[in-house]
């Protein structure tokens, strides 16, 4: 039976091949749409060098201040002086790691201009983080506090400042008119992580801000690790009891809020005007949607095609009927035709999805960047192949079951 | 076998109502060759789609092996026609996109038969019809007879005991139509099928063993 509707589902494709190719180019076109954004996500989403501690990390990347008179708030990253004065004094975190969002500066290698960014951190910056050093150390605490101008840099840039896998340990690197000397190289981490990715790290003493500024709000965020997993609870109830305790810095902003997030709600939380919540919802909720939408067009577009495909299938539609077929059968036939339409679809927009995933890895778009086509990223498509086949089969099958067989038969 | 009582078929629409079929009453024996001949728009072809469980009678009963299948549902009513009764159009109705062996499986493919099996029943249909040798032809590669031929091994495949034919010689030549109406009567007469058949010749009628006659949808004969 299966034999027979795969026969016959082939057998239309090529009958039609303009409309075949429509309905195949959209299911495919709008799944590697979906599998790119899936495997973009998986990557961002996912622990991977050089933060893979992230089942045990909590991570602060906002503190909001609220004017509850006039309805208004200001939110951003903290200061260094909230982070290490309130955060590092808490008792559960094994450790935090304290680094400033980079900035960019600007230096000249053989007048060649080359981009640097640039991201303070603290000590435990480095034992929080698991960076891979490829030559050199991370600077010490007693090089933060006596404020020496050292630097660890990242591979990329070593290329292009010193050239391509030059010893530079204890050389120096000028940027904005200051000279730093090497302290190590480590293995270069894609923007696409951004509270981790810099170009040239930096003790935050070195900073042009004073990091002495008791300002609520800053540059800084943090990166708590836990002993184990279990403990997150922990360190999430003992930070929300020390932010209760920050005193409000001006008379008109009085309620301070801020959260130890998991590392997504970190970032979905600057979609939120509420302290109380993470903004995740609203950002799940909003990609569904956009996913929905995307794939609504091919989902439509197919099903027209089915309906006039009825029409045209009239004879077979009532023979099969005449025969014995119920309209329940041909209803499921029509659906696995569908689905073997779709499931088409689907491999094409697999191999589309490695291509363009390979272009992007070898692209120089985004550098270190390397995104994968997964298992978990193949299973979202196969579900997103057999949503589409059932979706699309579904009302054009229950025409045609409607369909009266003398009716059907009439149609030659 | 086939038994029709006071069968009245109306087509109704908001303004009109047209009576197809009026007060046929009509007994088939097991085995026997019917013909149904009559002008054109007085109901034959309604008529054979009744008796064939392919549309339902306004009023009145049809019976089949003292069966009423009046209200079946779809499901039953299509298992019924699976196993009973084999249908021949004048169009053919071959589905082109399927070799002549796969429209030969047909029927059988809505019956619990294994692959196996379907292929040796539809392999013997074929060779009754004489075209062992066509099988993995697409009907758009055959001639009209050879059409013919095919929708007839279609329709015997199942062996069922009702053979239904609309005007199956309809759009033949004389020397095909004729072939046609050779393997009808061989399998009426060899395998004792039930057949009936709607025709404009009245030379084919005269082979069969009855002939009704409809006029605007009564029974003339």
């Amino acid at each position: 039976m299966l034999k027979n509707y795969f026969k016959i589902a082939l057998a239309v494709l090529r009958r039609r091949k303009f409309f075949t190719f429509i309905s195949l180019f959209g299911i495919s076109f709008t799944l590697t749409i979906i599998i790119v954004i899936a495997a973009f996500w998986e990557n961002i989403t996912s622990a991977g060098y050089p933060d893979t501690n992230r089942d045990r990390s909590l991570y602060i990347n906002f503190v909001m201040q609220e004017n509850p008179k006039q309805n208004g708030m200001m939110k951003g990253p903290a200061s260094f002086y909230y982070m290490d004065h309130y955060v590092r004094s808490m008792k559960t975190p094994e450790k935090v790691a304290i680094s400033s969002i980079f900035t960019a500066t600007n230096t000249y290698v053989r007048n060649k201009k080359l981009l640097i960014n640039m991201k303070f951190t603290n000590d435990q910056w480095w034992d929080v983080l698991e960076f891979k050093f490829l030559e050199g150390k991370p600077y010490t605490l007693q090089q933060i506090r006596s404020g020496e101008r050292i630097a660890v840099i990242s591979e990329d840039t070593r290329n292009q400042y010193f050239g391509e896998n030059e010893k530079c340990v204890g050389r120096y690197i000028e940027t904005d008119n200051i000279q730093y000397r090497v302290a190590g190289v480590v293995k270069s981490v894609p923007i696409t992580a951004p509270l981790i990715y810099a170009d040239m790290y930096l003790p935050y003493t070195l900073s042009k801000n004073d990091y002495r500024d008791k300002s609520i709000n800053g540059m800084y965020s943090a990166i708590l690790l836990a002993h184990n997993s279990d403990e997150l609870d922990k360190i999430r109830s003992e930070y929300q009891q020390v932010v209760l305790k920050v005193p409000p810095q001006n008379k008109d902003y009085t309620k301070i809020s801020s959260h130890a997030d998991s590392y997504i709600e970190s970032f979905t939380r600057m979609f939120s005007r509420k302290s109380d919540s993470s903004g995740l919802a609203i950002v799940i909720t909003g990609a569904v949607i956009v996913i929905l939408l995307l794939m609504l067009l091919p989902t439509i577009n197919l099903m027209n095609i089915n309906i006039s495909r009825i029409m045209e299938r009239s004879s077979e539609i009532g023979v099969r009927k005449a025969f014995g077929a119920s309209s329940g059968t041909l209803a499921v036939q029509f659906i696995i035709e569908n689905i073997i339409l779709t499931l088409g679809g689907g491999i094409i927009g697999l191999i589309f999805s490695f291509l363009i995933l390979s272009a992007v890895n070898n692209s120089a778009l985004i550098p270190n960047l390397t995104l994968t086509i997964n298992f978990t990223v193949l299973l979202y498509a196969i579900i997103a192949c057999l949503i589409f086949g059932f979706l699309s089969g579904v009302y054009p099958a229950w025409r045609m079951s409607r369909m009266e067989v003398v009716n059907a038969l009439k149609v030659r | 076998m086939i038994h029709l009582e006071n069968i009245e078929k109306l087509y109704r629409t908001d303004t009109i109502e047209t009576v197809a079929l009026h007060n046929i009453s009509l007994h088939i024996d097991k085995g026997e060759f019917l013909s149904v001949m009559g002008p054109s728009g007085c109901g034959k072809s309604t008529l054979l789609n009744i008796i064939g469980l392919l549309d339902v009678p306004t009023r009145g009963q049809v019976k089949i092996d003292n069966q009423i299948l009046g209200n079946m549902p779809d499901k039953k009513l299509a298992r019924f026609r699976n196993q009973k009764i084999g249908f021949i159009f004048q169009s053919f109705h071959l589905i082109n996109d399927l070799p002549v062996m796969d429209n030969v499986e047909l029927p059988l493919l809505y019956r619990n038969s294994t692959a196996r099996e379907r292929r040796r029943l539809a392999s013997e249909a074929l060779e009754k019809v004489g075209l062992s040798n066509r099988i993995k032809h697409f009907p758009s590669q055959l001639s009209g007879g050879q059409k013919q031929r095919v929708a007839i091994a279609r329709a015997i495949a199942g062996s069922p005991e009702i053979i239904l034919a609309d005007e199956p010689t309809g759009n033949l030549d004389s020397t095909m139509g004729n072939e046609i109406m050779n393997i009808l009567l061989t399998l009426n007469s060899s395998e004792k099928s039930t057949i009936v058949m709607v025709t404009h010749d009245e030379t084919m009628a005269k082979k069969t063993h009855r002939l009704v006659r409809l006029f605007d949808g009564s029974q003339v004969q």
